[in-house]
């Protein structure tokens, strides 16, 4: 079999395919559609990629705020307490009235 | 449809209104898909491929910048997107020269025994061409579509294709004999 020419004689075969243009009905209302959905759906994933965003803020800053908590010592020195000296400074004249005689 | 306002519709596109879109579409998707079916053979992978360039093509309108006419763009477009697809569906080349019809076969044997008589434009020609491409790999089929099919230059096609002209001139004679290589396994299959 010659086979340079059947290579030949099959191109010239492929050559006198006529070009298919057929297009689908409503194609380009598809495409639009499509334009327009995946607009949607990325204005929705810039929300949704935001609000992960600020979660994962605020479980980092309640994680820093418990550990800032726990590793705190705790203060055994009740003058340092401001409830303690709140009462004291309220309560300072009455402890005097009772001190005198 | 008119080149000023063929730009102007693009303008308005880049400008938000997407829906100056759709005339573009209406005008250039007979091309897109005649090019689109040299490449794919199903109606689904046709389609995809054509959706696929649409949408590329307005994702990327930005880089458009008016020097040449936005149907060379956009074909550029479609040939890359027709690459990427035959090189993403290799595994269908690997189908056996033994389930050819019997029209096609008919045609073989006519040729094998006068090759003057065997007509080109008969559909066993046509659908065994179609055979054969489709056993070729992606570079070889796509440079014998644009050189030996569709006839353009080796300019054109480093153009459209995004390589050097070396580099095409290198992949056009490697396809002719990974086509001749085809076609000598076909024989083999059939007479040996």
């Amino acid at each position: 079999m010659n086979l340079a020419r059947l290579q030949q004689t099959l191109i010239a075969a492929a050559r006198r395919q006529e070009p298919d243009e057929r297009v689908p009905y409503a194609f380009e209302k598809r495409i639009i559609a499509l334009i327009a959905e995946r607009a949607a759906v990325s204005g929705r994933a810039l929300w949704a990629r935001g609000l992960w965003r600020a979660a994962v803020s605020c479980v980092v800053l309640a994680v820093l705020c418990g550990a800032v908590s726990f590793f705190t010592p705790a203060a055994g020195d009740n003058s340092k307490d401001l409830s303690q000296d709140f009462e004291n400074t309220l309560l300072a004249s009455v402890d005097q009235s009772d001190a005198t005689p | 449809m008119e080149e000023r306002s063929e730009a102007e519709l693009i303008a308005a596109v880049l400008q938000g209104d997407s829906a100056s879109f759709e005339p573009l579409v209406a005008k250039y998707s007979p091309r897109v898909f005649a090019t689109a079916r040299r490449y794919a053979r199903r109606d689904s992978e046709i389609e995809d491929i054509a959706q696929e360039v649409w949408l590329k093509a307005f994702d990327k309108l930005k880089s458009f910048r008016g020097e040449a006419p936005f149907e060379h763009w956009l074909m550029r477009m479609t040939v890359r997107t027709c690459y990427d697809f035959l090189r993403g569906h290799q595994r269908n080349r690997e189908a056996s020269f033994s389930e050819i019809s019997e029209p096609e076969e008919d045609w073989l044997d006519r040729f094998v025994a006068e090759p003057g008589n065997a007509a080109e434009d008969a559909d066993a020609a046509k659908a065994l061409i179609n055979r054969v491409l489709d056993r070729l790999s992606p570079e070889a089929r796509l440079v014998i579509q644009l050189l030996e099919i569709e006839d353009r230059s080796v300019k054109e096609i480093a153009v459209l294709t995004g390589w050097s002209v070396p580099l095409v001139k290198v992949r056009a004679f490697r396809a002719r004999a990974e086509m001749r290589k085809i076609l000598a396994r076909m024989a083999k299959d059939k007479y040996l």
